[in-house]
């Protein structure tokens, strides 16, 4: 693998993505073309030439921050698949977007793992889901789905086993809508087929195997001795699926030389529902309430991103209004307390997977819940928040936090709501803040067992896609609030977290730093608050449309959420098939991609440390597994 | 020195503890007695101590907003003209916007023309698969179907339990203003009657045909006590809502046949074009 920290000599004088997009095809015209569909960006590369060219857009071009790969079937319109990578620069900018296409039959597009790792476990996934074949990648398995399935569920042509129609709304449900169970009509074992030359009999599971295989471990194990000169084996350890320490049902398989850890291979998939799919199904409006339960510590960064994503989608079309400014602020400053609120947990958590067992998260937790109470009075949910719509909101701020009893023993509480919340901003959640600092910051065992361990250097930060608080603490300025602003945050005032040594505490100290930022920016928001009070949430002071029409076009929505890049990649077929639906729908989930440098940052560690390096990259198994 | 660190976060948890009893040397033994109203206060910002609720001898009251599971609007028993009917005109909005397409409705038909009326036969939700998103209530162009707040709904047999037909869906209009006066008040605003938007429409239909021949009684109708008060609420902001009057024995679908007929040509006609192109 080049070095990539080389690459910045190298670099040519492409400032813009045009200049660079043009520079690439003035140099490499034969293999680069332009995207010209309507609503699409960036440009297709001959599958031949991809390897080399993706080089020069890392090596000359200077994109060296790979944020999203994903695939997409275009059946019926070209009956083609087509990857789809958004390359960065880590100075910050747009996207250099760029596609490579291939036959549905033999789908085969070279691997650029070589080039970025962080395509690693997109590749997997798009192999899995898609059914691309990645040549030349090290380790290609199937990551969400279990060894042994047949078929690839994101294919156009795959039908799941409930299935009923292609989009919703199923015409099933109105106006001759007798209500059955799906379990009822489609038992399971119906939708079950095996290829012809299984025997059922002999069914074997070779998924275990090939986990293992890729970890190098064939049925020699390697002999080590030890320095007195016993003969040791290394040992593979399973942590999880059911571990407490993996915050869900998350599999690591260890091998370890004694206690030291000498690699490690993430093992995900088992809460993996398909998300995407569902996505397709549903209308664009179905998806926001879908969202939520992606990253379900921070739905309202969930909801920001795909409603960026379609929004952006939207404002190909005539018919787009904007969100007013009210919107915009309202929008941010739920962000920002889901922040707050998604730091807290994962420290809170971190904390309990190092030793400091539930008592600091029991505080962290207090504000939590005060905050969730804000979202509950607000947008109607404490975890599952729905709150964003394209072009506005579902509703605005209630004049008071106030309930209604209704159960018996309801106790009711009644506050102003901007009473409520300056008081939390200017108070509450800055004496938090200050609290679990001097709880634990200067505590000298959280030092010892922290400091120097689970290191990600900054060149290996970027090249394998790290994002958020990991990224951050290995001294990469980039927060795509800054690098490529959305909303209102140009016009705010607050700094990038940053820390350099890339290790747990740095993470931790930039996940503090970041929470003081977010007061930071809640104290701006709510002068800006004042000064819309009455303004209304919608453009034209109604609603948005149930049924939205969305052009035809690609988007790649992207948001700065607690856990890191947040992207939304969506493809709205508009003209040639139902445009109430999104063609293509995939998430670029933060915690799925921060695991692929897990395996490094593990190595040479305790075993009790893996504990805490996983805690401090901070996934939820909602989101990895999708 | 070494152990600083430690000591003041020892210090930090040292406080909490103090704290956690402030509370329950202000109230004495009274904290969880329903007559000492300090909920709002424990609960509030400027608390210092335990925010604990002792589920389930106090239960947090839901604000407004708050949505679990939908129920469907009737009319009250007392309502002069239309009691116990449906708000429902069956026009399916609510299972088109369903995320995970758990409303079921059979739009109910006239048994003497056969066409469809604007009441539905039979509602069902599954509410296993209901994941309160709150869409149906927030799209329902007649504001009929609206998010409960009653959240104890475990049950011993999911199978028999969990799909919610028209009966028990059915809740009074005076049950939602009970439990969202602010959110009822605002949605009377919008649609400028306390009364269902078709009943509102017929009344002044009625009452433009009476004013022909004598002028218009005032407009007086026994309202629900949720309603008064409600109301009561809207009159201390400076605004009165008058309710509309009731017409007498008017049925929203017997009006415009003609109408009716043609636009349902029309969704027939869109829908067979829909299904067309689906198909190519």
């Amino acid at each position: 693998m080049d070095n990539p920290a080389l690459a910045p000599e190298r670099q040519l004088d492409t400032t813009t993505v045009d200049e660079a997009i043009g520079y690439l095809r003035s140099e490499h015209a034969d293999a680069v073309s332009l995207d010209d569909r309507d609503g699409y960006q960036g440009i297709i590369i001959g599958s031949g030439r991809l390897l080399e060219v993706a080089r020069v857009i890392r090596d000359d071009l200077g994109f060296d921050y790979l944020s999203s790969a994903t695939a997409v079937d275009y059946l019926g319109a070209g009956d083609h698949l087509e990857m789809v990578y958004h390359a960065y620069r880590t100075s910050g900018g747009g996207a250099l977007v760029f596609k490579a296409q291939t036959d549905r039959e033999k789908a085969e597009i070279p691997s650029l793992v070589s080039v970025w790792r962080g395509a690693d476990f997109q590749e997997r996934e798009a192999w899995d889901l898609m059914g691309i074949k990645f040549p030349g990648h090290h380790n290609l398995q199937r990551i969400l789905m279990w060894e042994g399935f047949q078929g690839h569920p994101l294919r156009k042509d795959w039908r799941e086993a409930y299935y009923e129609e292609e989009q919703k709304p199923f015409d099933s449900r109105w106006p001759g809508g007798h209500v059955h169970r799906a379990e009822e009509k489609n038992i399971f074992g119906k939708n079950v087929s095996y290829p012809p030359d299984i025997d059922l009999g002999r069914l074997m599971d070779t998924s275990e195997s090939a986990v293992y295989q890729s970890l190098g471990l064939g049925v020699d194990v390697e002999r080590i001795m030890d320095k007195d000169g016993f003969e040791t084996n290394e040992l593979v350890v399973n942590m999880g699926p059911h571990h407490p320490s993996t915050h869900g049902v998350f599999r690591m398989v260890l091998t370890v030389d004694g206690e030291t850890v000498t690699s490690l291979e993430p093992v995900m998939g088992y809460l993996h529902r398909n998300h995407e799919k569902i996505g397709e199904r549903n209308t664009y409006l179905h998806n926001i309430p879908f969202t939520d339960r992606l990253d379900y510590i921070s739905s309202m960064g969930n909801n920001h991103g795909y409603v960026l994503a379609v929004e952006q989608l939207m404002s190909l079309g005539r018919k787009y209004n904007p969100p007013t400014y009210r919107s915009e602020a309202l929008r941010v400053m739920m962000v920002e307390l889901s922040r707050i609120v998604n730091h807290l947990w994962a420290i809170g958590f971190w904390l309990n997977d190092i030793g400091a067992f539930f008592t600091p998260v029991l505080y962290f937790v207090q504000e939590r819940e005060r905050i969730l109470d804000f979202f509950e009075a607000v947008a109607g949910s404490r975890m599952m928040c729905n709150y964003m719509r394209f072009g506005g909101l579902f509703g605005d701020l209630p004049a008071r936090i106030k309930s209604v009893s209704n159960l018996t023993n309801d106790r009711v509480r009644d506050y102003n709501t901007i009473q409520f919340l300056t008081e939390m901003i200017n108070e509450r959640i800055p004496r938090t803040i200050d609290d679990l600092e001097r709880l634990l910051t200067q505590n000298e065992i959280l030092i010892e067992r922290s400091v120097g361990v689970g290191v990600l250097s900054r060149d290996d930060a970027i090249n394998y896609s790290a994002a958020g608080p990991l990224l951050r603490g290995s001294g990469v300025a980039y927060d795509i609030r800054r690098a490529e602003p959305y909303s209102i945050y140009p016009e705010l005032d607050f700094d990038i977290a940053v820390e350099e040594e890339g290790d747990m505490y740095a993470r931790y100290r930039v996940r503090v730093a970041e929470m003081r930022e977010s007061v930071r920016i809640l104290k701006q928001i709510l002068p800006r608050l004042e000064a819309t009070a009455g303004e209304s949430i919608w453009a034209d002071g109604k609603p948005g449309a149930y049924a939205p029409r969305v052009p035809h076009g690609e988007a790649y929505g992207r948001v700065e959420n607690g856990k890191g890049e947040l992207g939304y990649y969506v493809v709205s077929a508009g003209g040639w098939g139902g445009s109430s639906n999104p063609w293509r729908y995939h998430v670029r989930a933060p915690s799925f991609i921060n695991l692929t440098p897990m395996g490094i940052m593990s190595r040479g560690h305790k075993v009790a440390d893996i504990v805490g390096i996983l805690g401090s990259i901070d996934i939820v198994l909602g989101e990895t597994d999708r | 020195m070494y152990g600083t660190g430690l000591a003041k976060g020892l210090m930090l948890t040292l406080r909490h503890f103090v704290e956690s009893y402030v509370d329950d040397i202000r109230y004495g033994f009274r904290k969880y007695h329903h007559s000492t109203d300090n909920f709002g206060i424990r609960q509030g910002t400027q608390t210092k101590g335990v925010i604990t609720v002792q589920y389930p001898d106090e239960k947090v009251a839901v604000p407004e907003r708050f949505r679990f599971v939908p129920f469907l609007i009737v009319e009250d028993e007392d309502h002069p003209t239309r009691a116990g009917k449906d708000w429902c005109t069956s026009c399916g909005i609510c299972a088109k916007v369903c995320p995970p397409q758990c409303i079921w409705i059979v739009r109910g038909n006239d048994p003497n023309t056969g066409r469809p009326v604007p009441e539905p036969e039979a509602f069902f939700i599954d509410i296993d698969i209901c994941m309160n998103c709150g869409y149906c209530a927030e799209y329902c162009p007649f504001d009929a179907i609206k998010m409960d707040h009653d959240y104890e709904l475990a049950s011993y047999d999911r199978t028999t339990h969990h799909i919610h037909d028209k009966e028990r869906l059915s809740k009074p209009n005076s049950y939602w203003r009970s439990i969202a006066p602010t959110r009822a008040y605002e949605e009377m605003l919008a649609r400028g009657t306390w009364e269902h938007k078709d009943a509102a429409k017929e009344a002044r239909r009625g009452a433009a045909a009476s004013r022909a021949s004598a002028p218009p009684p005032a407009a007086e109708r026994p309202a629900a006590p949720q309603a008064q008060a409600a109301a009561s609420e809207a009159s201390a902001s400076g605004e009165t809502a008058a309710p509309a009057p009731a017409a007498e024995g008017a049925t929203p679908w017997t009006e415009d046949e003609a109408k009716r007929e043609e636009r349902r040509r029309k969704a027939l006609e869109r829908k067979a074009r829909r299904a067309a192109k689906r198909g190519s």
